[in-house]
């Protein structure tokens, strides 16, 4: 049932994409400064956003490891990891596309494009740290320490463009009281929030089932060693 | 009180041990003047690449010095289970935590002001101009270093690959304090006045310091006893 109603939302989200897709690219006009490649700023901005609440639920998972002490949590929080990093990747990607083309290089040390790296690579690094430990617990345990000690980094990386004169534009979007984009080109960044962010949430749920069914295998294997 | 004794009698302990074997100290020192060297090959050591460049220069060595320092700090205790031994102790881990977070401050902190002076015969900068403010910078930053390194310290302190994931998980965590060090270190090397737009280095130095230091006690329980 819960698959059945999992592969349904999939279905809903592939639509809503095509949709917007076919909206972004054959029925908006090119932007007045920056031709063609705004476009891309309707998946930068949404692949943000999605990293974001990725990261969000992931020290959310560890929190909750901590106080309830249920590796289910845990499995939560490394599979929400994962996919900040598929996200963040899109968006540091995307956004060194519009860079190459709007400034010109592909890549400027501002603060906001440095502190996102940054955090990138503090979540590759808990990645890394999981693997170089055995016992589940342990794992567990001092995993959700490092991701609740890599969140501020994402608050910063969010906040830099307001804290710091960046190279990175500043808020464009009429929410968080920026004028760089015009109105009628903004649904379609929020339709693709919509469409991306959900996205992630199907494959936070298939993620974490796989991990759920990985610490079965690995429980069943001990005790047959143990046998 | 009793928490800031207990973590005094910890930081006293292991900087004892420090100064009966020096290995720390002097492991660290000789690498930050090697560390030193090379950067004179890196680039042309002349005063405008001097000037524009010194805070990313000493606050890398500072960060390499900080690993080494980093690295030892709790397998010091590993032997004869003496960090077991601490952590049954009736004392609070947080404030095992604070103790070992204050000596490698002070470790850290006497590499920097030893380096510092070898750093202005080496490369020909006058840093004393702006020592006052320059010093609460070091301040500042080596104490968000510690607080976020002694950390990572006490997790990794069991693994296998402990000298390698100390530096891939600590360095990242710390950039946002780095490089605020670097931009002030950078001006007030070289006698550059600090202007009202610096204050955002400030602020975020200030800041991390806070929410790591908070971070830290709330945390060391469940890394030191489950």
């Amino acid at each position: 049932m819960r698959e059945k109603l999992i592969y349904l939302i999939a279905v809903g989200v592939a639509i809503l994409l095509v949709a917007n897709l076919y909206n972004i690219l054959l029925v908006l006009p090119d932007e007045a400064n920056q031709g063609a490649i705004w476009r891309i700023f309707t998946f930068h901005f949404p692949s943000a956003m999605s990293a974001g609440l990725c990261s969000f639920l992931a020290l959310i998972g560890s929190m909750m490891y901590l106080w309830r002490r249920n590796l289910w949590w845990d499995a939560f929080a490394v599979s929400a990891t994962e996919l900040t990093l598929a996200f963040g990747a899109i968006v540091l990607i995307t956004g060194m596309i519009w860079a190459r083309i709007i400034w010109g290089i592909w890549w400027a040390w501002d603060a906001r494009l440095t502190s996102t790296l940054v955090s990138w690579l503090a979540y590759a690094a808990y990645l890394i740290f999981r693997k170089a430990i055995e016992e589940p617990t342990a794992r567990a345990r001092y995993s959700a320490v490092i991701s609740i000690l890599t969140f501020p980094g994402v608050i910063i990386s969010w906040k830099s463009i307001e804290w710091w004169r960046t190279q990175h534009p500043g808020p464009v979007l009429t929410i968080r009281g920026g004028g760089g984009m015009a109105p009628g080109m903004q649904p379609a960044a929020y339709w693709n929030l919509l469409a991306l962010a959900v996205f992630a949430m199907i494959l936070l749920s298939i993620r974490l089932r796989q991990e759920n069914s990985q610490r079965l295998i690995d429980g069943f294997r001990r005790q047959v060693h143990e046998i | 009180m009793r928490f800031l004794r207990q973590s005094l009698v910890i930081a006293g302990k292991d900087l004892r041990a420090e100064l009966r074997g020096k290995e720390t100290i002097n492991a660290s020192l000789s690498f930050s003047v090697v560390i030193l060297l090379l950067f004179s090959f890196a680039f042309d050591p002349s005063a405008e690449e001097t000037r524009a460049i010194c805070g990313g220069l000493l606050w890398l060595v500072f960060a390499f010095a900080g690993a080494l320092i980093l690295n030892r700090s709790f397998s010091r205790d590993q032997p004869n289970d003496c960090l077991d031994v601490l952590i049954s102790s009736p004392m609070p881990p947080a404030a095992l935590f604070l103790g070992k977070v204050f000596a490698n401050m002070v470790l850290l902190l006497t590499v920097e002001l030893i380096c510092l002076p070898i750093f202005g015969l080496f490369y020909n900068v006058n840093w004393t101009r702006q020592f006052g403010m320059l010093f609460l910078v070091l301040l500042l930053a080596t104490w968000g270093l510690t607080v976020v390194g002694t950390m990572f310290s006490a997790l990794t302190v069991n693994m296998r690959l402990r000298e390698l994931m100390l530096p891939t998980l600590v360095y990242p965590t710390m950039i946002p304090a780095l490089l605020g060090a670097i931009q002030l270190t950078t001006l007030l090397a070289v006698g550059e006045p600090i202007t009202p737009d610096d204050y955002a280095w400030l602020r975020l130095l200030v800041g991390f310091d806070v929410i790591y230091t908070l971070l830290g006690l709330a945390l060391v329980d469940t890394v030191l006893v489950g």
